[in-house]
């Protein structure tokens, strides 16, 4: 992480036993680690636990001193990969990504890993990014957890509970000899809350025991007939061991269990919705002493069946609350009770919705229908919370005031490229040639570059995963038109598997296409993490390698690098001639541009210091004169900046609101590029403020200020004889 | 087990204590989550458990997002002898607090029913930040944000609303301080100033700026400041020159169109002189009086032609451009623009991208019609201004080459545009004042026509198109009825999009 300092929440993880810790799940989750004595930690960044190795990059004294070694992976595949470690060690170690995508990503290794099975504790920290506020596809982990046998944890969303899941996580592990995941939803990992520490551990077996005395297994390696007896060691001693440990250290919880002769079965991460659900509905306290029984699933795969048979018994009815779909553990249970011969009668999304995030005034609907059909007394009618009077789908209609017309005025406001960002003019500059030469079928990548599919550029048709823009566009590859597509990718997509996926792809199958490698010097869309073409120095990685020269190592020979992409021309007749050129094969431009979140947070500082060290500083903004501009936006058009907007227009004869730029403009210079790309009018200024200038400088100033103020009295005058 | 619990329950009754909630909506980047952060500091110092969370991942770009906060009294905990269990989200109409840092986020806080009269407490700052649809419209695309003072005034417990990012901007700080002040201020949270104000100070970041702005929002919650209903605009002030022209507006032209008319006059004598002003005012005689004779009393007719005329008779040359850039007013308004201090030195450079037209718009006709034959010197002149031109005022090069331009100005009316534009003009006022006697709202929709010719270069070129197929089609509309609707959806379908695809569906459903 170059550009941001951890090093207050560094210090977060020195705290010592009885210590209390205040901060973010995520962060807690790194302290838990350091705790359970952990070897090795790696990972790849994503929301929502980027945090998590944001800390730990910048943590190397605390983890040189545990000898814990951590390692920001190139992919979540490597970081799976990394938990082979456990196999025939005993050492703990710990994996993170964001899920599911990354659990895709990391899918082949964790299938191997679980199939020989772990010696030591293995854990993946799966940030899972479900529903209000994702940016993903809708999946679950749950389905990786089960495919593969391994144990899912899904705690309660408080720091305590999960600092002791993932103890438990690695011991359930080790009891076990499976990896085992611990979900995290987005809420929890961000969320704020206290817990007491422990002391760190350092490990008693290290990574140097392991490597100066290597052992091997072939037992443990994936190849007949090793693997056959895997498959019957997870379902005859794995299984048994995990649902063994579970129901003897208490791993799920259960709250006023005997209380209702009925109750509700939860996910763990569901415990804090329901529980104020409860409350609001007048069945529990702010303290969550529920008078409807809990068993609340802080293991969610797999079942503990003595756990739910205990808690059924003698109950009419159960409600699931699981989120997401499909509904594995609703379905589980239908099984298990129907085996068991216990008659409760499952509920779960007959009253809750199938799809979509349990939001509390979902699951404020979904309870108060149970507790209605089983117990209807407890419910106070004249008391329902807000949240309760109404359908889930149609919030609106329940509001005092809200009206049609308000509704109409509220816009979407999705995220889009900060002020300055470099990749902005690439798309600009993709405009412009759709101007000139057409529309062409544009394969879009993830990361901050994807904005280009909403306003104002409206680029881009599909996006198939991280690296896999031109993958994306792999079938478009027929010699019956000499129209190419157009494919994006981003610096982070491209090592993490693009070079091989993409490229490599593009070159051995004779693709012409042309590929734009978006190159802002770090994975920007996770936080602005450092990768291997990254400017900046980092001592503890390999960094400013090239994206071009890797290009060119795997085959590509038209490889065109635009340096400044703010160069709309630049950029424009670079793309044109990608598109029109008459050499065929794949073609790759490296667009580089230094992310400007990031170069804002580290140069703003050095800027301010050096000024006021006296030392010469030039800002750059840019402006727009209102009594030149007309007000048709075509610059806001072609451009989307957040500090490019508009203002009442200041002319009395127009109406129509002008252009303006913000105070937040760092003078990037797309706008001034653009008006002069697409010709758009002479409105834009540059506006250059120097601080301290040199003596000579002034000099001139003071020069040509005389001469132009002379025949600014010239102009005074006539003005001054027309408008007084 | 059963009849404990129960006894507990009752014994807290449904009044026992719960959570304060606290809902945040702003934009990334925008500081909501400094904000958050003072708030769960201020509770945690002060006996309060405090929780927080948001879902940022990609909020730091701009898109609306929600920050969540619950606190809760540590002494009632105690009593209780556990801790409470806080919620990740917010539940509609359990607000005890909205703070929204912008007018639309604000409706959009309604809009999900967080907002309710029995108990929250909505903070608003009233300042606008424009939504990409409302920026990229071709005209006016901005929302009606008097509906969210309306709509907040009648959801919320209280509402307080004040310009917070005005209070920001002036106090060099974030908008997170003033919206702290002000939410200390409504003593929605049990707590004294003072403790809102340790808890900046325990934040260690711009504490002097954030504690300034903090005290102005704290009284601007207080005492919402009125806005000064103000006297009425005061005449514009006219120099010796035009004076005749000013008063022959007075005397010959309707106390509803002076305003504008007056505009106008003082626009064109900047523009040109004193007599390109009185021609103004003797193409306005004739729709003056068609307006009297045929309008409604409002003289809509006479003051639509009016400004639209006074526009389009001072269309955007290189003259005017050159002229307004090198202004003394314009230099100062730049200074104050980025707030340059007496020590700093101010550099202006204009982006410029004359091509042959617009350079041949402004020669006499003549010689701009040569210089546009297709020749050497065409070929020669659009090489040399093939690409974009950078001018530093602020340098006596780029002053004076801009001061010799628009001193071209006594030879405007010779000037080849010159020319084009009064034949196109004075065929619109044709229309205008032919269309009037007959049927009057289409006289309207006629004169307000030139809203399409925008802009410069294929900005104009594509104006110009559209304004002429939209005036190629009064004929066909006559025939139909209520032909100024039909008019208003073509200039409607014009303004729509820049690639012309409205407006060719809709010219094509009336041919």
């Amino acid at each position: 992480m170059a550009e941001r300092s951890f090093k207050k929440e560094v210090q977060k993880l020195y705290l010592g036993d009885g210590a209390e810790f205040r901060g973010e799940g995520i962060l807690a989750v790194t302290k838990a680690l350091l705790q359970s004595g952990v070897s090795y930690i790696a990972g790849y960044q994503g929301a929502p636990i980027s945090h998590l190795m944001d800390v730990l990059a910048d943590s190397s004294d605390i983890l040189d001193e545990l000898g814990v070694h951590f390692e920001q992976s190139a992919s979540e595949a490597t970081a799976a990969a990394t938990l082979a470690a456990s196999v025939n060690y005993p050492l703990r170690g710990a994996v993170t990504f964001k899920s599911t995508v990354g659990t895709n990503v990391a899918s082949d290794a964790l299938a191997n890993l679980a199939s020989g099975g772990v010696t030591g504790g293995a854990l993946i920290i799966v940030g899972e990014d479900y529903g209000d506020g994702s940016s993903i596809m809708q999946e679950r982990s749950h389905a990786f957890a089960m495919k593969s046998q391994m144990w899912l944890l899904d705690p309660r969303p408080n720091l305590p509970s999960i600092v002791r899941a993932v103890e438990q996580s690695f011991e359930l592990s080790e009891a076990s000899n499976t990896p085992v995941m611990l979900e995290l939803r987005i809420r929890a990992c961000h969320v704020h809350g206290r817990f007491v520490a422990k002391d760190n551990v350092r490990p008693t077996f290290t990574l140097k025991d392991a490597m100066e005395k290597p052992v091997r297994d072939v037992s443990r390696i994936v190849l007949p007939p090793a693997s056959f007896l895997h498959e019957q060691e997870k379902i005859h001693t794995r299984w048994p061991a995990a649902q063994r440990f579970i129901e003897a250290r208490g791993l799920n919880e259960f709250f006023a269990e005997q209380s209702q002769d009925f109750g509700i079965i939860l996910q763990g991460g569901m415990y804090n919705t329901i529980s104020r659900s409860l409350e609001l509905l007048g069945l529990s306290t702010p303290f969550g002493e529920s008078r409807v029984p809990l068993l609340v699933l802080n293991v969610t795969y797999p079942l503990c069946d003595a756990d739910i048979r205990r808690f059924c018994s003698g109950k009419r009815g159960v409600l699931v609350v699981e989120e997401g779909q499909p509904n594995f553990i609703e379905q589980s249970l239908h099984a298990l009770l129907h085996e068991a011969d216990v008659p409760s009668k499952i509920h779960g999304k007959d009253m809750l919705p199938m799809a979509g995030e349990y939001t509390a005034p979902t699951m404020i609907q979904g309870v108060l229908k149970f507790v209605m059909r089983y117990a209807p007394h407890l419910i106070d009618d004249l008391r329902l919370p807000a949240a309760a009077r109404t359908a889930p789908t149609r919030p609106l209609a329940m509001l005092p005031v809200t009206s049609a017309s308000l509704t109409s005025q509220i816009h979407p406001r999705p995220p889009s490229f900060c002020t300055g960002c470099p990749e902005r003019p690439i798309f600009t500059a993709m405009k412009l040639v759709e101007r000139e030469l057409g529309v062409h079928h544009v394969s879009c990548d993830i990361g901050c570059h994807l904005f280009s599919i909403l306003p104002p550029f409206n680029i881009g048709a599909t996006t198939m995963g991280y690296g896999l823009g031109w993958a994306g566009a792999a079938a478009f590859n027929t010699k019956e038109t000499s129209r190419r597509t157009i494919s994006i990718m981003g610096d982070g997509g491209f090592w993490h598997n693009g070079l091989t996926s993409g490229v490599g792809n593009a070159v051995f199958n004779k693709t012409d296409s042309v590929l734009i490698v978006v190159d802002n010097s770090y994975t920007a869309a996770t936080g602005g993490q450092d990768i291997l073409s990254s400017a900046a120095t980092v001592p503890a990685r390999t960094t400013k390698l090239s994206i071009a020269n890797a290009v060119r190592g795997v085959g590509v020979k038209w490889v065109r690098s635009v340096t400044r992409t703010y160069d709309v021309a630049k950029m424009r007749d670079t793309l044109k001639e990608a598109l029109t050129t008459k050499s065929r094969g794949p073609k790759v431009i490296v667009a580089q541009g230094e992310c400007a979140l990031n170069r804002e947070r580290r140069e703003r500082p050095l800027v301010a210091r050096r000024a006021k060290e006296g030392k010469r500083v030039v800002r750059e903004r840019f402006g727009v004169d209102a009594d030149t501009c007309t007000g048709d936006h075509s610059c806001i058009r072609l451009s989307g900046c957040p500090s490019l907007t508009i203002k009442d227009n200041p002319d009395p004869l127009r109406t129509d609101p002008v252009a303006t730029v913000l105070d937040s403009c760092i003078g990037c210079g797309l706008c001034g590029e653009v008006a002069h790309a697409a010709v758009l009018c002479p409105s834009f200024y540059r506006s250059d403020v120097i601080t301290n200038p040199s003596a000579i400088e002034r000099l001139h100033a003071r020069v040509r200020r005389a001469v132009i103020s002379l025949v600014h009295r010239r102009i005074d005058r006539r003005l001054a004889s027309i408008l007084g | 087990m059963n009849t404990s619990s129960t006894a507990q329950y009752s014994a807290l009754g449904s009044r026992a204590p719960s959570a304060i909630t606290i809902a945040i909506l702003a934009m990334g980047g925008e500081g909501g989550g400094v904000l958050a952060d003072w708030i769960v500091d201020l509770a945690e110092h002060s006996g309060f458990f405090a929780q927080k969370t948001s879902v940022p991942g990609v909020a730091q770009r701009t898109g609306s997002t929600i920050y969540y906060c619950e606190i809760f009294p540590e002494n009632a905990a105690q009593a209780a002898g556990k801790e409470p269990v806080l919620a990740l989200s917010p539940v509609l109409g359990e607000l005890d607090v909205v703070i929204a840092s912008e007018l639309m986020e604000c409706g959009r806080a309604i809009q999900r029913g967080l907002v309710t009269p029995d108990r929250t407490t909505l903070i608003a700052s009233t300042h606008r930040v424009y939504s990409m649809s409302e920026r990229t419209d071709l005209a006016d695309g901005r929302v009606d944000a008097s509906q969210f003072i309306e709509a907040g005034t009648a959801a919320a417990r209280s509402f307080v609303r004040t310009d917070f990012a005005h209070i920001a901007h002036d106090t060099g700080s974030v908008i997170s301080a003033p919206l702290f002040g002000a939410l200390a201020a409504t003593g929605a949270l049990p707590f004294s100033r003072e403790q809102f104000e340790d808890a900046v100070r325990r934040g260690g970041v711009g504490v002097d700026s954030s504690l300034a702005a903090f005290a102005i929002g704290f009284d601007a919650a207080v005492a919402p400041a009125r806005k000064p209903t103000g006297a009425p605009p005061a005449d514009p002030s006219v120099g010796a020159r035009m004076r005749p022209a000013a008063a022959r507006v007075k005397s010959a032209f309707p106390a509803e169109s002076h305003a504008i008319v007056l505009a106008g006059v003082l626009r064109l004598g900047d523009y040109q002189d004193e007599q390109y002003a009185a021609e103004y005012l003797d193409k306005l005689d004739n729709i003056r009086d068609l307006d009297t004779e045929f309008g409604k009393g409002d003289f809509f007719l006479l003051n639509e032609t009016a400004r639209h005329l006074a526009l389009w008779m001072s269309y955007e040359d290189a003259i005017r451009v050159a002229d307004l850039k090198i202004r003394r007013a314009r230099f100062e308004r730049v200074h104050d623009e980025v707030q340059a201090r007496a020590d700093q030195l101010v550099r202006i450079s204009e982006f410029l991208h004359p091509r042959i037209d617009e350079i041949a718009d402004i020669l006499p006709a003549p010689l701009g019609r040569w210089l546009l034959r297709p020749g050497l010197v065409k070929r020669v002149v659009e090489r040399l201004t093939r690409n974009g031109r950078i001018v530093e005022t602020t340098s006596l090069s780029g002053f004076l080459q801009l001061y010799l331009i628009a001193s071209l100005r006594p030879l405007r009316r010779r000037a080849l545009r010159f020319g084009r534009e009064r034949a196109l003009m004075q065929s619109w006022l044709a229309e205008v004042a032919r269309v009037a006697s007959e049927d009057y709202a289409l006289a309207c929709e006629i004169a307000m026509c030139p809203r399409l010719l925008k802009g410069y270069g294929d900005t104009h070129a594509r104006g110009s198109r559209n304004f002429a197929a939209v005036m190629g089609a009064i004929c066909a509309l006559r025939m139909r009825p209520n032909a100024a609707e039909g008019l208003r959806r073509l200039t409607d379908a014009a303004l729509a999009d820049d690639t012309g695809e409205k407006l060719t569906f809709a010219l094509g459903a009336i041919s």
